[in-house]
């Protein structure tokens, strides 16, 4: 069984005009909306106070608002989290009560109303730590690319390892741009996923771009155009199920993993996605217009004693 | 011959993999409900203590799996959650206050297992459910009372050498000393400079002195200042009853505290924050202690336990709290006798001094304050805490003294370290303030154990019956590689002390598994590749794992490079998240060339084949 045969080389490039124009599409997006309706930062990244309650029944939000607004709480954010049974409160800060000890007023208000309230967790984090969070997030992800950077320059060429840092900063932009426009919440899990997407779609492009170095070796008077195109048609089958592999543990998260986890698989389930297509479109077409040639590529030759020699063994 | 496997091979394979399973078993054996017995500051669990416990327990008819006394410990293990509560509240009154009584989660490791060191993977607080907090020492407050005391110290000593000056200020990060004139300034200057060499000191504009701490000293102040407060928590964490907390230290002026278990996090919050722990008070020698114990205690005065349980009667009035101590020390004096050596702040040397002035001869005794559930429940469930007074130390004024004194008499060098111990857990340079705290209640890290554990099994069997489907009997050898890589990451972790399995890190775990395939992927396709250009079975088996393992390097490298990185930057669940990816990384690499290359050449290799499964 084979999912393409790879007896046709496919024109990749053919279709660089239309990637180019819709990556550059996305990544305008992406800032637009990061503009303007920026992120939904979580509470890892804005400090405060937050509570989950599980209730036996159906939760009430509305009687919860009221509950919590009777103690002064009016600005009390209520939400669904997870089941119709599980609530997540949002908690701003008060005058006169350490912020600290917010969470716990609000849990001893719901269970006095309702003695079938049960404390499922709650989280307190003061701004500092969360600034602190934000920035050591960015720097994580600067230093990343960074390191990457230099790795790929040495193991291959500078065009190339530009060409993937340039296809993971497409994909974290992107990534980035979707949970702004659907709004969803950008906590710390959503963080360690965005970081696995650099790295998955990292995996992704070293493979193709180790098919592109191998070819330009190994075949001549081919067109550089050619050589990337016949690499990605070698490749495809490979990344074809690589991703799909992925993907079916990563629904499997999706659908059971539990609301906690929720955000985290998201960001992946997208990323990945994003990561394969960058992989082909983006990585590669960068190091084709940078110019990669088959001169770069040609191994330093050593020479050896014996190196024109067949091994023995 | 193509695709033959050595020996050594087959051995090492064999050996990496079955240490990795080993390790990886303990995580079979479930959990045994437990109560554990630890001993306070002054009492000793012993073999005595054991059959005391067995005693009591079948008094109330309490059935145990087992009472084991092990490293300085009884860990008791019952049947079910009803029990271990019911065993916990008996003992705890049974045994009275020099005991702490706790809950816990034995693992039931079989024996042989756990002396080879095999432990089941620890759970980080989102799965088990329990408090973390992390908090921060207030170091302005630290560093201010320093100089606090330094200015008062710098007055006393000009105003002793005769040296005159204006006046002394304190301003932001250091001392400012006004002086008339030049001449006295450089003469202060040199004698100052001589005597405090922690100190930097400066010509700041005309006729003023800067005194500014030295790095030195600055970062022993925020250090000493982080341990105590170590040491107190440690101490309130212990009465709290938690099996196994966590009291660290992170970073330059941060504390991490977990307890895993616990979920009246109020109290817990209550009891952490607690302050005046520790107070000098005088004896009461005018009246009797026998009448007072009979019940006539008189005005002004009260009864409170020594460390033995005798009583003391005590005024009520306090000389000194603890809160003025700056520091305590054990040590030996011209005797060779263990003494502690004590210093108080300007405020309490003042006091300490008005007092000693009027009371030399009379015996003056430290109280300290510990915090200690009585085992009861209020109607609404939660547990009961009270201060608990006791007199640690009596010991006569032998003479008038103010900010620095010394207890002598001691019985040991032990007691003067404990005392000395217990002198600075009570006092309190920099108060601390919980900046992060994350609760988990216990049905929701159950919860998520359940969820996290579903989502794995359904990952790997997708991916397993895909393989199969699509690679056959390659597939199957894919999927020998991709069971062990689970059961290697499991052992490994299990093998790593202090890695805590998490959420995110369950996450880390199907990703790694969705991932791993990724290799043999590569490599089956370079296969079919090598087949399509003609090669023979054999051939193309050899070259296909050939030519895939530069890639499959690369492509690792690089992500395992991210991975470090993410561990380096990131913390708390980041850090969990990417110690599971790396770990993964390693594994899959092993299991998805090695070990699948064995297999291959096992089933395969020097055999006559026209065409392969794959």
């Amino acid at each position: 069984m084979q999912i393409f045969s790879g007896k046709y080389t496919v024109n990749f490039m053919k279709l660089s005009l239309p990637a180019a124009v819709l990556s550059t599409v996305m990544i305008i997006g992406s800032f637009t909306t990061l503009a303007i309706n920026q992120l939904n930062w979580g509470l890892d990244f804005t400090g405060g106070t937050q509570i989950e309650i599980g209730y036996q029944d159906t939760a009430d939000l509305d009687a919860i608002r009221e509950q919590l607004a009777a103690s002064e709480f009016n600005d009390a954010v209520v939400q669904n989290f997870g089941s119709s049974k599980d609530v997540l409160i949002r908690l701003a800060s008060r005058e006169g009560i350490k912020p600290s000890e917010l969470g716990d007023k609000a849990i001893a208000i719901l269970k006095q109303a309702d003695d079938t309230a049960e404390m499922r967790g709650s989280s307190y984090v003061s701004a500092s730590v969360g600034e602190e969070l934000t920035e050591q997030g960015g720097l994580a992800m600067l230093i990343c690319l960074l390191c990457i950077l230099v790795y790929v320059t040495l193991r291959f060429e500078w065009r190339f390892a530009l060409g993937s840092v340039i296809a993971l900063a497409h994909d974290v932009i992107i990534t980035l741009g979707l949970f702004s426009i659907l709004g969803l919440e950008f906590d710390l899990t959503v963080l360690a996923a965005v970081l696995a997407v650099i790295g998955y779609s990292l995996n992704d492009t070293i493979v193709v771009f180790d098919r592109i170095r191998e070819n330009f070796r190994k075949i001549r008077n081919m067109e550089p155009t050619e050589i990337i195109n016949t690499s990605l048609t070698q490749t495809l089958n490979r990344t074809t199920i690589t991703s799909g592999t992925t993907l079916l543990v990563l629904f499997a998260l999706f659908f059971l993993g539990g609301a906690t986890i929720h955000g985290f698989a998201t960001a992946l389930l997208f990323g990945i996605f994003i990561g394969t297509y960058s992989s082909i479109y983006i990585a590669s077409l960068v190091a084709l217009k940078l110019g990669v040639s088959r001169e770069d590529l040609m191994p330093t030759v050593i020479e050896k004693e014996g190196a024109d020699q067949d091994a023995i063994m | 011959m193509l695709n033959q496997t050595p020996l050594w091979k087959y051995i090492l394979v064999i050996f990496v993999v079955s240490i990795c399973a080993l390790y990886a078993s303990p995580n079979l054996y479930g959990e045994d409900h437990a109560v554990q017995i630890s001993a306070g500051r002054n009492a000793v669990v012993n073999a005595q203590l054991v059959d005391k416990v067995s005693a009591e327990l079948k008094n109330a008819n309490i059935d145990s799996k087992s009472i084991v006394f092990e490293n300085e410990q009884i860990l008791i293990r019952v049947n079910d959650a009803d029990t271990q509560l019911i065993a916990r509240e008996l003992l705890e009154k049974a045994l009275g206050d020099e005991y702490f009584v706790a809950m816990n989660l034995a693992p039931d490791t079989p024996k042989w297992l756990s002396s080879l060191g095999g432990e089941p993977l620890k759970l980080g607080l989102d799965l088990r459910g329990g408090v973390h907090f992390l908090m921060e020492v207030d170091m302005k407050r630290a560093l201010d009372k320093t100089l606090e005391d330094s200015d008062n110290d710098f007055r006393t000593a000009l105003r002793e050498e005769k040296i005159r000056y204006r006046t002394v200020k304190q301003v932001e990060n250091g001392l400012e000393i006004y002086f008339r004139d030049q001449d006295t300034l450089e003469q202060a200057e040199t004698f100052l400079k001589a005597r405090n060499r922690d100190f930097i000191f400066t010509e700041k504009a005309d006729l003023v002195l800067f005194a500014t701490m030295s790095e030195q000293k600055l970062l022993e102040t925020r250090d000493y200042a982080v341990k105590q407060n170590i040491t107190i928590i440690r101490n309130r964490v212990n009465q709290l009853g938690v099996a196994e907390p966590t009291v660290q230290k992170q970073g330059p002026d941060r504390i991490v505290v977990q307890l895993p278990g616990i979920q009246d996090t109020a109290k817990a919050k209550e009891i952490l924050n607690a302050t005046a722990t520790l107070e000098y008070r005088e004896v009461d020698i005018e009246h009797d202690i026998s009448d007072a114990v009979a019940g006539r205690v008189p005005p002004g005065s009260e009864l409170l336990p020594d460390e033995n349980g005798v009583p003391q009667l005590l005024k009520k009035n306090i000389i000194v709290e603890g809160n003025h101590i700056i520091d305590a020390t054990s040590g030996v004096d011209q005797n060779g006798m263990p003494k502690v050596s004590i210093k108080l702040d300007s405020k309490g040397g003042a006091k300490m001094l008005a007092f000693t002035k009027r009371a030399v001869g009379k015996p003056m005794a430290v109280v300290f304050i510990e915090y200690k559930s009585t085992g009861e429940r209020d109607e609404a469930g939660k547990l009961i805490f009270e201060a608990k007074r006791t007199v640690i130390s009596v010991a006569r004024i032998n003479g008038v003294f103010g900010n620095q004194f010394e207890t002598t008499g001691l019985d040991s060098p032990k007691e003067a370290q404990n005392l000395a111990l217990l002198l600075r857990a009570g006092a309190l340079i920099a108060p601390i303030q919980i900046i992060e705290e994350r609760t988990v209640g216990p049905s929701l890290g159950k919860e998520n154990i359940k969820l996290g554990k579903e989502a794995i099994v359904a990952g790997f069997v997708l991916v397993l019956a895909f393989m199969l489907i699509y690679y056959k009997k390659f597939g199957f050898v894919a999927n020998i590689a991709l069971a062990l890589n689970l059961v290697m990451m499991i052992g490994i972790m299990s093998m790593i002390p202090g890695a805590t399995l998490t959420l995110p890190g369950m996450a880390g775990i199907v990703l790694t598994v969705g991932m791993a395939v990724d290799a043999n992927v590569l490599i089956f396709e370079r296969i079919r590749e090598e087949i399509a250009e003609g090669r023979s079975p054999q051939q193309a088996i050899h070259f296909g794992y050939d030519s895939a393992f530069s890639t499959i390097l690369d492509a690792n490298i690089t992500t395992f490079l991210a991975g470090l990185i993410l561990f380096a930057v990131g913390t708390g669940p980041i850090k969990g998240f990417s110690i599971t990816l790396m770990i993964g990384i390693a594994t899959s690499m092993f299991t998805a060339i090695v070990v699948t290359r064995t297999i291959v050449n096992a089933w395969w290799g020097g055999k006559r084949l026209t065409k392969l499964s794959i």
